[in-house]
């Protein structure tokens, strides 16, 4: 793997530091009068999701991680791995618990999601922003009612529990946003 | 490449106000008789300063990280008083308060001493920033905010607070200050005035002459000057002699070597023309982007800079 000297550093830049791959966040550039120059740098870790501040003197660099983005196709779950299957290549990759993290709750099978692969495994699997998911359990609200009461929950067929409003009935299939957890709307069909 | 990168980062009205700032800068030294020159961008050779670096233009020499060694061989063939509003450019530095390529003030005055150019800085500045100025010698402004005497101080005191202010492990003495000075020192002067500092560590002399401080320590005779937690200018007791010039080049070498960095050859223009003989001078460059930054409160550079260099 290539190494970035701190003048190639950027937000989005993936780096290896202290084992762990990271992504630059920040970079901030300082340098005192005709002095030392400094880079104060943001990092996200990839695996644990920490964010790092850490100086660099200018110049210094650290070794590329072997870190790519892939939109991948979520097969199927045997219980202890999910299951994402590239497209393109129709290789597959097996992605654990840890990697999945709270995405699992919105994963539906064939939906295409952003797989991070660090060298060639998943690292972490973000979901679809929008799914479109049935209701498998909730009370039976009010008919005429519309939003705006602060709703009910229910339980999609993937596990997640999110607020519906009243009139919204069990069998349904609704929008939801993945990044906020809320309902969007009723998929009619 | 997104849809608007094309458009300039900075408003129309910063567009105007640099011009404004251009036309105040020129009638500034027009009415005190200092004369407007132009020197090249592009040259055979560049400085050998350890911490700035130049752009190669393969097969025809570097881009410019500064106008003074052109602006030198000026004076030593009796331009009397002159300034330049220049381009420079300089390697990897790119951030929230620099950009690659600038813009440089810079000017010299034969026969003033490093006082009476503090003082023509802040005939320039004063009004512009509207703010009053304070002045402060390095070493006891350093002292007051770090607690340690930057000229005195053991190198691994320094580094250790260094790091306690969140410093990279391993920095010897100087570099230790300049984090430091830039992390710490900068940040706790006031915003609202004009702050000179006078009086830097010997060791960060680059072009300046040298002296002793009341304590006998060596400092050199140059100064800085900050507002608004931006530096704004930084000017010098022009060194004279050509051989601490050849020297200091050497010096600067064996730094560069050290830090895996290449040497420079040393301008021989330079050394020719001190060995002519420069006049005693003053002289000072001062960043106009930074200079409009704190006119405006701008927090980054793009918002003064048409094109930073990721649009450039």
């Amino acid at each position: 793997m290539a190494s970035y000297s701190t003048s190639e550093f950027k937000s989005g830049l993936k780096l290896m530091l202290d084992g762990d791959p990271c992504s630059i966040i920040e970079n901030e550039f300082v340098k005192p009068g005709k002095g030392q120059a400094f880079n104060r740098v943001k990092l996200r870790n990839l695996k644990t999701g920490k964010v790092i501040e850490r100086t660099f003197k200018s110049g210094d660099s650290l070794e590329g991680a072997d870190v790519l983005d892939v939109t991948m196709q979520y097969i199927y779950s045997d219980g202890e791995f999910w299951h994402f299957m590239d497209p393109n290549t129709f290789d597959q990759k097996p992605a654990g618990a840890d990697a999945v993290g709270d995405a699992k709750q919105w994963l539906k099978e064939e939906d295409m999601c952003e797989v991070t692969l660090y060298n060639g495994e998943p690292l972490s699997v973000s979901p679809p922003n929008f799914v479109e998911l049935e209701i498998t359990q909730t009370d039976p609200g009010l008919k005429g009612d519309t939003a705006g009461t602060g709703g009910k929950p229910a339980t999609l067929s993937t596990g997640a529990v999110v607020r519906v409003p009243l009139f919204v009935q069990e069998g349904e299939v609704i929008k939801v946003d993945t990044r906020t957890g809320e309902y969007v709307g009723r998929i009619k069909n | 490449m997104s849809d608007a990168s094309w458009r300039p980062t900075a408003a129309h009205d910063a567009l105007k106000a640099r011009a404004d700032l251009l036309r105040t800068v020129r009638a500034f030294f027009d009415g005190r008789g200092v004369l407007e020159v132009s020197t090249p961008l592009l040259a055979a050779h560049a400085v050998s300063d350890e911490h700035i670096d130049a752009i190669e233009v393969p097969g025809h020499g570097w881009l410019q990280t500064s106008p003074e060694y052109h602006m030198k061989r000026l004076l030593a063939a009796g331009s009397g008083p002159i300034y330049q509003i220049a381009r420079a450019f300089r390697h990897g530095e790119a951030g929230a308060r620099h950009n690659p390529e600038f813009t440089l003030l810079e000017w010299y005055r034969p026969g003033f001493d490093l006082n009476a150019l503090v003082e023509e800085c802040l005939a320039l500045l004063t009004p512009l920033c509207g703010a009053g100025a304070e002045r402060h010698r390095f070493r006891e402004l350093f002292a007051t905010v770090t607690g340690l005497d930057p000229l005195t101080a053991p190198a691994r005191e320094l580094a250790a607070r260094a790091e306690r202010a969140g410093a990279p492990a391993g920095l010897n003495g100087p570099q230790a200050v300049d984090y430091l000075m830039a992390v710490e020192v900068e940040a706790a002067l006031d915003p609202a005035l004009l702050t000179v500092v006078e009086d830097f560590p010997g060791w960060a002399a680059a072009l300046a002459q040298t002296t002793e401080d009341r304590d006998g320590a060596p400092v050199a005779r140059r100064f800085e000057i900050y507002h608004r937690g931006l530096e704004l200018a930084n000017g010098y007791q022009e060194l004279l002699d050509a051989d601490e010039q050849a020297r200091r080049f050497e010096r600067d070498n064996e730094k560069r070597r050290a830090s895996g960095k290449p040497p420079m050859t040393a301008d021989p223009y330079l050394l020719a023309a001190l060995r002519a003989g420069l006049p005693p001078c003053s002289g000072v460059a001062l960043g106009l982007e930074r200079l409009q930054m704190a006119v405006s409160g701008a927090g980054r550079i793009e918002q003064v800079w048409a094109f930073p260099s990721e649009r450039a």
